[in-house]
């Protein structure tokens, strides 16, 4: 069987990220990083593939984004996806959640995977619902924000935090799930894996190569626009401490709580 | 009609979730903006009279569904993919939850809609709906306009705030046939609680456990500092330590869990996501230990102490025992 995972390429963290006002789109100019959430869903592809309870073939890593997105494909296969599949299209930019999970389903429909694994936010966009809408179009059954997730016959029991407390649920395959930080702890790529990844095969794809029509993506096939953009009401800034000397920090955190009468 | 749409989650006992609630009035109060009307949407076995009482909320209709099972999306998203396209919803909308973003999402998708998420505020601009969204770790506020017709609007936790109209909804039961692949993930166990039943709301005090506290044994320090300051205190968790098993779910704030607001609120290696400040943002005051200078965490404290939290708190707990004498 196959496993696709959905990886994305972000601002690093250390980047402040902004918005272009120009054109109302992030700013992706600065140093670019494999989505930290992403990499939760490629560890447990490897731990499903590893386990063996399912004969997991290849584990496949699946990107849409400019150019540079190549450079977190590599990435992913440096944390062991097989092979990477890279959307890429200028038709594509500027697209929003509809127009994405459409490309996103249509570059997976080319795969026919039998899982899907994607990540529990992008680190710029923080959507959380790349995944449902993924899975609508791919008809395949669907759970976000999975945070155990085991094998049973031919199912997945899967774990999550819902609103009122921890639900278990048993998705038949193909099915689409997205993961939650606390699923693991991704591995470290070795130094023979990192240099090996560019070695990888990489399939360029453009839209039309997977039946997309230009007018259902990009800003065309997008159902949102953004308006305006404002800051945030002020909030008056609260009071800093650097600890250099604990006991004076200790003292100073106490004569805060204590003119507040908090203690 | 044109109307705005609704979901009301509800647990096992047919109780409304507050955030549903708040989403219903918010509906209630754009639709008479709008020149046009609310309803709401419900699942599962809920009474005529539990069904009616939504009217209380400012919605005229309650599409029931009483067959299709509560608590999992997709089939969710099949009700509401019909009701929306044989009445001409213009809208659909969503208080702050986990299913919320599942089902819009499944909307967006199905319908070929714009979809909005973590909506702090929603006004009305020309006659059309226009969400407030923050980006970018809150740091800017899009307004978003829709193109297409539904527009989803996924409202973030505690954004609508709930009013009681008083008034009874008609409710019109609604028979779907659900798709192929809605029915191919099942539910085991709902709403499962683990650990401790602990109670945080009432608390005065209340100090909030994270990530950084490094371990389940972590927590040892965090329940010092809570009983140093005596009386009415006691010690919450993040998501990420719930989910570790450090700590019970009971003591969860956050989008998924409790809602608090407390005198203080003192954080100890938690690094301030959205979705926990939105649990805890209205404590009176918020103090924030971290040894990160640019967890987001400092963005809405009062204090913030950039530090180890090993070497101060132990100390900080000595402090404030000494200081009660
Ligand atoms: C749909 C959804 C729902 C969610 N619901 C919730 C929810 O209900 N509640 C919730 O809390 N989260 C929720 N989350 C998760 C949330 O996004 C964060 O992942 C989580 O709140 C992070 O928890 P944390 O602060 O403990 O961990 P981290 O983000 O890992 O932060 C740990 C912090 O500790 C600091 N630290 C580490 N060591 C030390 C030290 N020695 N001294 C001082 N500081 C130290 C670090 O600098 C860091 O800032 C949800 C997420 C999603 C997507
Ligand atoms: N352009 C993209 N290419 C590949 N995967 C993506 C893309 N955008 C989002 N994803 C996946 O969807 C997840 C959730 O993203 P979001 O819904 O944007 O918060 C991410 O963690 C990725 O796994």
């Amino acid at each position: 069987m196959k496993i696709c995972v959905l990886v994305k390429e972000v601002p690093d963290a250390a980047v402040q990220k902004r918005i272009d006002t120009d054109t109302m789109r992030l700013d992706r100019s600065g140093e670019n990083n494999l989505n930290p959430f992403d990499t939760h869903a490629i560890e447990a592809a490897m731990q499903l593939k590893e386990g063996g309870e399912l004969q997991v073939d290849e584990v496949v890593a699946v990107t849409m984004g400019p150019d540079s997105a190549a450079r977190a494909l590599q990435k992913a296969v440096a944390l062991g996806a097989d092979r990477s599949v890279h959307l890429a299209d200028d038709s594509l930019a500027g697209s929003d959640v509809c127009a994405t999970g459409l490309a996103l389903a249509k570059v997976l429909e080319s795969e026919s995977p039998d899982i899907v694994l994607l990540g529990q936010q992008s680190d710029d966009g923080e959507c959380y619902t790349i995944g449902a809408v993924v899975a609508d179009h791919l008809k395949m059954p669907s759970l976000t924000q999975v945070i155990k997730m085991d094998v049973d016959g031919d199912k997945l029991r899967c774990e999550r935090q819902a609103e009122y407390g921890y639900d278990t649920v048993s998705l038949a395959l193909p099915a689409v799930i997205s993961v939650g930080d606390a699923i693991n702890e991704p591995r470290y790529p070795s130094l023979k894996a990192i240099m090996g990844a560019k070695k990888k095969p990489l399939d360029g794809k453009s839209a039309t190569d997977v039946g997309i029509e230009a007018s259902q993506v990009g800003e065309d096939g997008s159902q949102t626009t953004v308006l305006a953009l404002n800051p945030p009401p002020q909030k008056e800034a609260g009071e800093i401490i650097e600890d250099e000397d604990t006991a004076e920090t200790v003292e100073k955190i106490v004569a805060w709580l204590d003119e507040r009468k908090l203690i | 009609m044109a109307g705005i749409l609704v979901y009301a989650l509800h647990d096992d006992e047919g109780n409304f979730n507050k955030n549903s609630l708040g989403a219903l009035s918010e509906a209630g109060k754009l639709a008479g903006e709008l020149g046009t009307e609310a309803a709401a949407v419900i699942v599962g076995d809920v009474s005529d009279d539990g069904a009616q009482a939504l009217g209380n909320y400012g919605v005229s209709k309650v599409y029931r569904a009483k067959d299709v099972p509560e608590g999992l999306a997709q089939p969710i998203v099949d009700v509401m993919a019909k009701v929306i396209s044989e009445n001409d919803f213009s809208y659909a909308l969503f208080g702050g939850g986990l299913l919320g973003f599942e089902i819009g999402a499944g909307l967006t998708a199905r319908l070929g809609a714009g979809v909005t998420m973590e909506v702090t505020k929603v006004k009305v601009d020309s006659g059309k709906l226009v969400a407030e969204r923050p980006i970018l770790q809150d740091s800017q506020i899009a307004d978003v306009g829709y193109v297409s017709e539904p527009g989803i609007i996924i409202g973030r936790l505690n954004a609508f705030d709930i009013e009681e109209t008083g008034g009874s909804a008609e409710v019109v039961d609604v028979d779907v046939e659900l798709s192929e692949w809605s029915t191919k993930a099942e539910m085991i166990t709902r709403g499962e609680q683990r650990g401790a039943d602990v109670d945080i709301e009432a608390a005065d005090v209340l100090i909030g456990g994270g990530r950084g506290l490094g371990s389940a044994e972590g927590f040892d320090g965090a329940e010092a500092l809570a009983a140093a300051f005596g009386g009415n205190s006691a010690v919450a968790a993040t998501r990420a330590v719930v989910d570790a098993g450090w700590y019970p779910y009971a003591a969860q704030i956050g989008q998924t869990g409790k809602t608090v607001a407390p005198k203080l609120y003192l954080a100890v290696g938690v690094s301030g996501a959205i979705q926990h400040k939105v649990g805890m943002q209205n404590s009176e005051a918020i103090v924030a230990i971290n040894k990160d200078a640019n967890a987001p965490i400092f963005e809405f404290s009062d204090l913030g102490i950039v530090g180890d939290l090993n070497k101060i708190m132990p100390k900080l707990t000595e402090a404030i025992k000494a200081k009660k004498g």
